[in-house]
C-alpha cells in the first residue's frame, strides 16, 4: 500500500495551475506560489517551448502533473498509448505529485474534452478500482483521485459520492484530491450539505485541494445551478468552506486554478496570497 | 443508460436527455445536460479558434463559431491530446459547399496545421556551416529539422494567412506559392519558399549528400534559384545533422 505523505511530495504550502503567460513572472517573483499544477496533456508533443518551459519550471518548483484526459470512468478500457505517455512524462519530469479525475471523457474513438459524470454503484466501483490498479501500476506511482463538479443525479446511483471515494481509496490505495470548489458545487447542485461532506471525506488520505471560481445560473425550475468554469476568483462560501477543511485535516498542499479568461499574475498572486493565509494564519 | 447514448446525446443537441438522469427532485434535467453539451461544444470550439487564428480572421468570428459547430460534430477530437485536434479541418473546407468560392481556405489551414506541428516538434540542433568550405558542405547528408515544414498550394497561402495576421501585411498576389516552416527558437516562422526549395526539401534524407540533392532538385526545376533556396534553408535553422531531435 502506498504512503500519502511519502509518495506525495508537493509542499504544505500554495500553488498555481501554470498558465504559460506567466512564465516570465514566475521565474523572476513567484510571490506566495510555492508549487505548479500542469495539465499532463498539454505536455505530451515532442519538444518546443512547453517542454523547455515545463524543464526550467521544474528546477525551480515542486510539479504537480494533473491529467485531464485518461477518462477512469469510462466504461472501456484505459488506453494503452495514453497511459505510457503518462508514464514516459513520469519518468523524465519526477514530478512531485500526479493526480486525475473521478469522471470519463473518452467513449470509443471520441473524446469529449469534459469531465463526464458516473453513476455510484458497485459496477462502476469495481470498474473505477480496476482502472486506477491499471494507472497505479503503470506510472509506478500513487496517484490522487479529484472529486467532480457534478450537474444532475443518476437514478440507478446506490451510494453517495463520498462513501465511492473512500471506497476507492480503501481498495486501490490511492490518495485523494479534495477539490473544495467542485464539493460546493455539487452540493448545490444536488442539495446536498458541503460541511457534511467535508466532515464524512476521508482527510487523511488528502494530498492537495483545490480551489477555484465557479459561475451561477439557474436551471427550469429556477434552482440555482453552478457552474465549474474555473474563470474568476474564489467566492466567499468557498473560502469558507476551505476554512472549515483546513481546520479539520491541517494544512495540506492547495491550488489556485483559473483556466479560462486567465488575468495577469498580480490577480493570482492575491488569491494565493488569500489561500496562504488561511493554509497558514500565524505567519501569513 | 449507458457512455454511448450519453456521448451521442452529447454531440446531439436534437436526441432528448438520456434516461435516468434527473434533478435531486428526480425532475428531467435538460438544462443540467445542457450544461455538458455546452462545456464541450465551448471547450472544442476554442480549441479549434487557437489553433486557427487566420481561419478565424478569414471568417470573421461568428461564421466561424457556427462551422465549429458543425465540425466538432462531424470530427469530434481523436486524440486526447488537444494540440492535434483539427486535423480534418482542410478536407472538410475544401467539401464545404457554402464555402466552395473560396478553395484557398483548406490550404491556410492546412498552414495553420503546420505551423502548430512545428510548435510541439522536437529540438535539434541546426546545421552549423561556419568555416566550411563549398565542397565540404555539398558532402553533408542533412534532412529537415523536426520542426521544418514545407507546403505547396496552388493558391498565395502565406499571402493570405500573413495579410491576416499582420495589418501591415500587403495584399496577396494571385500566385501559386510554398512555404517553408521553420523554427530557429521556440517561435515557427514561415517563409515563401523559392521554386525548386519543395524539390530540395523532398531529396534531403539524411543519406543523400547535399551536392546530390541539389543537382536533383535543379533536374526535377530547371529554373530554381539555387543561391536563394539554400541561403533561406540555412539561414533559418531548417536543415539539421541530427537523426531524431532531442525528445525528453
Amino acid at each position: 500500500m502506498y504512503d500519502i505523505a511519502r509518495e506525495n511530495r508537493l509542499p504544505d504550502r500554495v500553488g498555481i495551475g501554470y498558465k504559460c503567460q506567466h512564465f516570465n513572472a514566475l521565474m523572476e517573483a513567484p510571490g506566495p506560489v510555492h508549487w505548479l499544477e500542469v495539465h499532463a496533456e498539454n505536455y505530451m508533443g515532442d519538444g518546443g517551448r512547453p517542454i523547455a518551459q515545463l524543464r526550467a519550471l521544474s528546477e525551480r518548483f515542486p510539479i504537480s502533473v494533473h491529467g485531464v484526459g485518461l477518462s477512469i470512468g469510462g466504461e472501456g478500457p484505459l488506453d494503452p498509448e495514453h497511459l505510457a505517455r503518462l508514464r514516459h512524462l513520469c519518468d523524465w519530469l519526477g514530478p512531485a505529485s500526479f493526480s486525475e479525475h473521478l469522471a470519463w471523457s473518452t467513449h470509443g474513438d471520441h473524446f469529449l474534452n469534459d469531465l463526464l459524470p458516473l453513476p455510484y454503484t458497485e459496477a462502476t466501483l469495481a470498474r473505477v478500482c480496476t482502472h486506477i490498479d491499471t494507472l497505479q501500476e503503470a506510472i509506478g506511482r500513487q496517484m490522487l483521485l479529484e472529486n467532480p463538479s457534478t450537474y444532475l443525479a443518476f437514478e440507478n446511483s446506490t451510494m453517495d459520492e463520498v462513501t465511492f471515494l473512500s471506497e476507492i481509496a480503501k481498495r486501490t490505495g490511492c490518495g485523494l484530491l479534495l477539490d473544495v470548489n467542485n464539493v460546493f458545487v455539487s452540493a448545490t447542485n444536488q442539495n446536498w450539505d458541503p460541511v457534511a461532506y467535508i466532515d464524512a471525506f476521508p482527510l487523511a488520505q488528502v494530498g492537495e485541494i483545490h480551489l477555484g471560481g465557479h459561475d451561477e445560473e439557474e436551471d427550469e425550475h429556477g434552482a440555482p445551478l453552478l457552474i465549474d468554469s474555473h474563470g474568476r476568483e474564489v467566492v466567499d462560501p468557498v473560502w469558507t468552506l476551505y476554512a472549515h477543511t483546513i481546520a479539520r485535516a491541517g494544512a495540506k498542499p492547495t491550488l489556485i486554478e483559473w483556466d479560462t479568461d486567465v488575468p495577469d499574475f498580480p490577480v493570482l498572486a492575491a488569491e494565493a496570497a488569500r489561500a496562504a493565509s488561511l493554509l497558514h494564519p500565524a505567519t501569513a | 443508460m449507458t457512455q454511448r447514448d450519453f456521448t451521442a446525446a452529447i454531440l446531439d443537441p436534437a436526441r432528448p436527455v438520456p434516461e435516468g438522469l434527473t434533478d435531486p427532485q428526480g425532475r428531467p434535467a435538460l438544462r443540467r445536460f445542457n450544461v455538458y453539451r455546452n462545456n464541450v461544444a465551448a471547450s472544442l470550439t476554442d480549441a479549434l479558434e487557437t489553433g486557427f487564428p487566420a481561419l478565424l480572421k478569414l471568417l470573421g468570428p461568428d461564421y466561424f463559431r457556427s462551422l465549429a459547430a458543425l465540425f466538432l460534430r462531424a470530427h469530434p477530437p481523436r486524440s486526447r491530446i488537444l494540440s492535434h485536434y483539427g486535423a480534418e479541418m482542410p478536407a472538410f473546407l475544401a467539401a464545404f459547399e457554402p464555402l466552395a468560392k473560396y478553395p484557398y481556405l483548406a490550404d491556410v489551414a492546412r498552414l495553420e496545421l503546420a505551423l502548430r506541428r512545428s510548435y510541439h516538434a522536437a529540438d535539434a540542433a541546426p546545421l552549423a556551416t561556419g568555416g566550411l568550405d563549398p565542397a565540404a558542405l555539398m558532402a553533408l547528408t542533412p534532412r529537415l529539422a523536426p520542426a521544418t515544414m514545407i507546403l505547396s498550394s496552388p493558391h498565395p497561402v502565406l499571402g493570405i494567412w500573413r495579410h491576416n495576421m499582420d495589418p501591415d501585411a500587403p495584399r496577396p498576389a494571385p500566385r501559386a506559392e510554398a512555404v517553408l516552416i521553420a523554427r530557429p527558437g521556440f517561435d515557427p516562422v514561415p517563409h515563401l519558399l523559392p521554386a525548386g526549395g519543395p524539390a530540395l526539401a523532398g531529396a534531403l534524407d539524411g543519406r543523400t549528400t547535399l551536392g546530390l540533392a541539389l543537382e536533383r532538385a535543379v533536374a526535377a526545376v530547371p529554373g530554381m534559384d539555387v543561391s536563394a533556396v539554400l541561403t533561406l534553408m540555412l539561414s533559418t535553422g531548417a536543415l539539421t545533422l541530427s537523426d531524431t531531435g532531442d525528445t525528453p
